[in-house]
């Protein structure tokens, strides 16, 4: 099944044609209307408007997440703010975090994606889809709202949170569709199992997950379990939100929607392409952002293109899920989280010394994570209430800065290891 | 179709357009709109080997027409309706037509009397003046008559410079469900318009030119929808 067939199967000099015009176009408007790729465009006496080959990409300056911190809030722009009519924000602390605006068709645009990858993951107008993303700035939950209506499916937008409700839910409601998270996908199935529902009972019948990292060992676990389809669906906010990639039932990796995103797999030490099938980073140049237009924004995922044909009939270029990233950035339940936001909280507060490790499992399908940090040695000769106010203040400034809920143990001084240079403190036990 | 990539053209030391890229697909309406000046004759002429390109390539049908001579181009069913009618005055209604369709000369009488025919029951007002001279038609009449000698020579691709300047708008009206009919007919037109509404409303898809640059392409509701479309073409400042 096709959303858009023609676009979907489009062959590949018809796509380089659109591509060039749509760049060209996206050139045009970022050189115009956004002073940071404007003043990057003239310090590179890049001249934008002789851009003639989809090849000439290469000159192009790169775009990074700093970048769009430095341009904290609406800097990177490329309409006034009267024609954006939503702005999201991705993950991240106060003062860290990126905004996105979206004007009218920017957000018809990510509807029609959307419903693209919902469609070759299986689902159809006559689906009743269950959301259990999150709702709210995170991209996620609006994203796959919009491509479901669109598409013209049932839409529940339960939002995450409160397992037996949404299981009551799926029961009740007859849910053939879910979209979450893949590890929530698995603590969904053990709490069926605690309730006493036999999951082959309900009427589910595809999954499509994203937001963090998964494997095939996963979607194998889920598939069995929940008796369903479960394919993998990319995207990031900076780009779009969902619907940059996704997979088609035959659940072996993500069609890009390149008419509408230029990809490139670079070294992401040289910064040069890979040979195709090799593993680089992601770098994404938006073709029809009209409110927030990206050039080669660096995703720092890393990821390999498929080159070979997929059977299911579409053309659009496939890459593998998303293999690791080629930064320190840590998936936790779905929120990114950076060691360095933790590391400045820790060495806020009094009492701690500036070594810690971070370690990060999955218990029943849950992330949970642990930070370990040495403190002063007086500290263990005050009483347990000294420890446990520090503990409390740390647990709480990381909840409210990062979003994640954490355990904190206090270590004795030079009980953790130590490193020279750029240490591991990050334990992932995680087995995805 | 129809491919053009990073095509300039221009008038001698005036660079009118500059690395101009756009296609058209068979079967649809593409309209290229943009102010006075921002270079949409230029493309059309261009396209027409009326005027020859500085750099960059046209191609039709998967064939070069790049430097393909404009009388040769007819004959490969690409045909411009021009702008400001251009009928031959002194010849009757007929008798334009009939040179319209020219290219078929070889393929007998019996095509040119059906196109005729055809022709007529797309615009049953030239029926009525076939004998008039093109001269004294009104302005509407001029231009049913140059989309209708155009349309003589069976093309696939129809490009149209302005068909609506200088018409009453109850004329445009007309001349737009007639655009709109072509299509249905299987034809494929390439309209440049100042009238932006009129023509992003029969298009499939647009391309916004200013100052010889596209600036702008997409759905031709995608460009409806944006908000600069809609400033700078659509003359609307919606305050809410």
């Amino acid at each position: 099944m096709f959303w858009e067939e023609e676009r979907e199967c489009i062959a590949r000099d018809e796509l380089e044609q659109l591509q060039l015009e749509r760049l060209q176009a996206t050139l045009y408007r970022v050189g115009t209307h956004v002073p940071f790729y404007r003043n990057k465009f003239f310090d590179m006496k890049l001249d934008y408007e002789s851009f003639g080959s989809l090849d000439d990409l290469r000159r192009l300056p790169f775009t990074s997440k700093q970048d769009l911190r430095d341009n904290y809030p609406y800097g990177l722009f490329a309409v006034p703010l009267r024609d954006v009519v939503r702005i999201h924000s991705s993950s991240g602390t106060t003062g860290m975090a990126t905004v996105v605006g979206y004007s009218s068709n920017d957000i018809r645009t990510w509807s029609n994606l959307v419903a693209r990858i919902l469609t070759a993951a299986g689902v159809t107008k006559d689906d009743v889809i269950q959301i259990a993303f999150g709702y709210g700035l995170f991209t996620g939950g609006f994203g796959l709202h919009y491509g479901a209506e669109r598409l013209g499916a049932s839409v529940i937008p339960i939002s995450a949170g409160n397992t037996r409700r949404q299981i009551q839910i799926m029961q009740d409601f007859k849910t053939t569709a879910l979209v979450c998270t893949p590890s929530y996908a698995l603590k969904m199935a053990d709490v069926m199992m605690d309730m006493g529902i036999n999951p082959s009972g309900l009427s589910l019948k595809y999954g499509l997950f994203g937001a963090e990292p998964w494997s095939e060992r996963m979607r194998r676990q889920i598939n069995e379990r929940l008796g369903i389809i479960a394919t993998d669906n990319y995207g990031l906010s900076e780009v779009m939100g969902p619907g940059v990639a996704g997979e088609c039932l035959e659940c072996n990796g993500l069609h890009v929607n390149e008419d509408h995103f230029l990809i490139e797999i670079l070294d992401p030490e040289t910064l040069e392409p890979v040979a195709p099938g090799e593993i680089g980073e992601l770098v994404i140049t938006t073709l029809t952002k009209e409110a927030f237009p990206v050039i080669r924004y660096r995703t720092r995922d890393l990821t390999r293109l498929l080159p070979e044909p997929c059977p299911c009939g579409r053309t659009l270029q496939r890459i593998q899920r998303i293999t690791g990233r080629t930064d320190d950035m840590l998936i936790i339940k779905g929120v990114n989280v950076f060691p360095t936001q933790i590391e400045a909280i820790l060495f806020d507060i009094e009492g701690t010394q500036p070594h810690y490790n971070l370690v990060i499992e999955r218990e029943q399908n849950e992330d949970r994570m642990t930070v370990l940090v040495e403190v002063v040695e007086s500290m263990f000769f005050h009483e347990m209430k000294k420890q446990r106010q520090v503990i409390e203040q740390i647990k709480k400034r990381l909840a409210t800065e990062l979003g994640v809920s954490v355990e904190v143990k206090l270590v004795e001084e030079r009980s953790l290891e130590r490193f020279n240079g750029k240490g591991n403190r990050i334990i992932d036990k995680r087995e995805l | 179709m129809l491919k053009i990539k990073n095509l300039s053209s221009g008038y001698g030391k005036l660079k009118v357009l500059k690395q101009v890229s756009m296609h058209v697909k068979a079967g649809e309406i593409v309209a290229i709109i943009g102010a006075n000046g921002a270079g949409k004759t230029t493309l059309l002429t261009t396209i027409a080997g009326l005027l020859r390109a500085t750099s960059g390539e046209i191609e039709f049908r998967d064939r070069s027409i790049t430097t393909l001579a404009a009388q040769k181009l007819p004959a490969l069913c690409c045909v411009m309706v021009p702008e400001g009618r251009q009928v031959f005055a002194p010849l009757s209604v007929e008798e334009n037509l009939i040179l319209g369709g020219h290219v078929l000369r070889h393929q007998g009488r019996q095509l040119l009397t059906e196109q005729l025919a055809h022709q007529y029951e797309l615009f049953p007002i030239l029926h009525q003046r076939r004998q008039q001279l093109a001269g004294t038609l009104s302005g509407g009449e001029q231009q049913m008559l140059a989309m209708a000698r155009a349309l003589m020579s069976k093309p696939s691709l129809i490009m149209m410079d302005e068909p609506s300047t200088g018409l009453a708008p109850l004329i445009v009206q007309e001349i737009f469900r007639v655009i709109g009919r072509l299509r249905e007919e299987g034809n494929t037109v390439l309209l440049v318009e100042q009238n932006a509404k009129a023509a992003l409303t029969i298009a499939d898809r647009g391309y916004v030119l200013e100052t010889g640059k596209v600036i702008l392409q997409g759905s031709a509701e995608d460009l409806l929808a944006n908000r600069d479309v809609q400033r700078a073409y659509l003359g609307r400042e919606r305050i809410h």
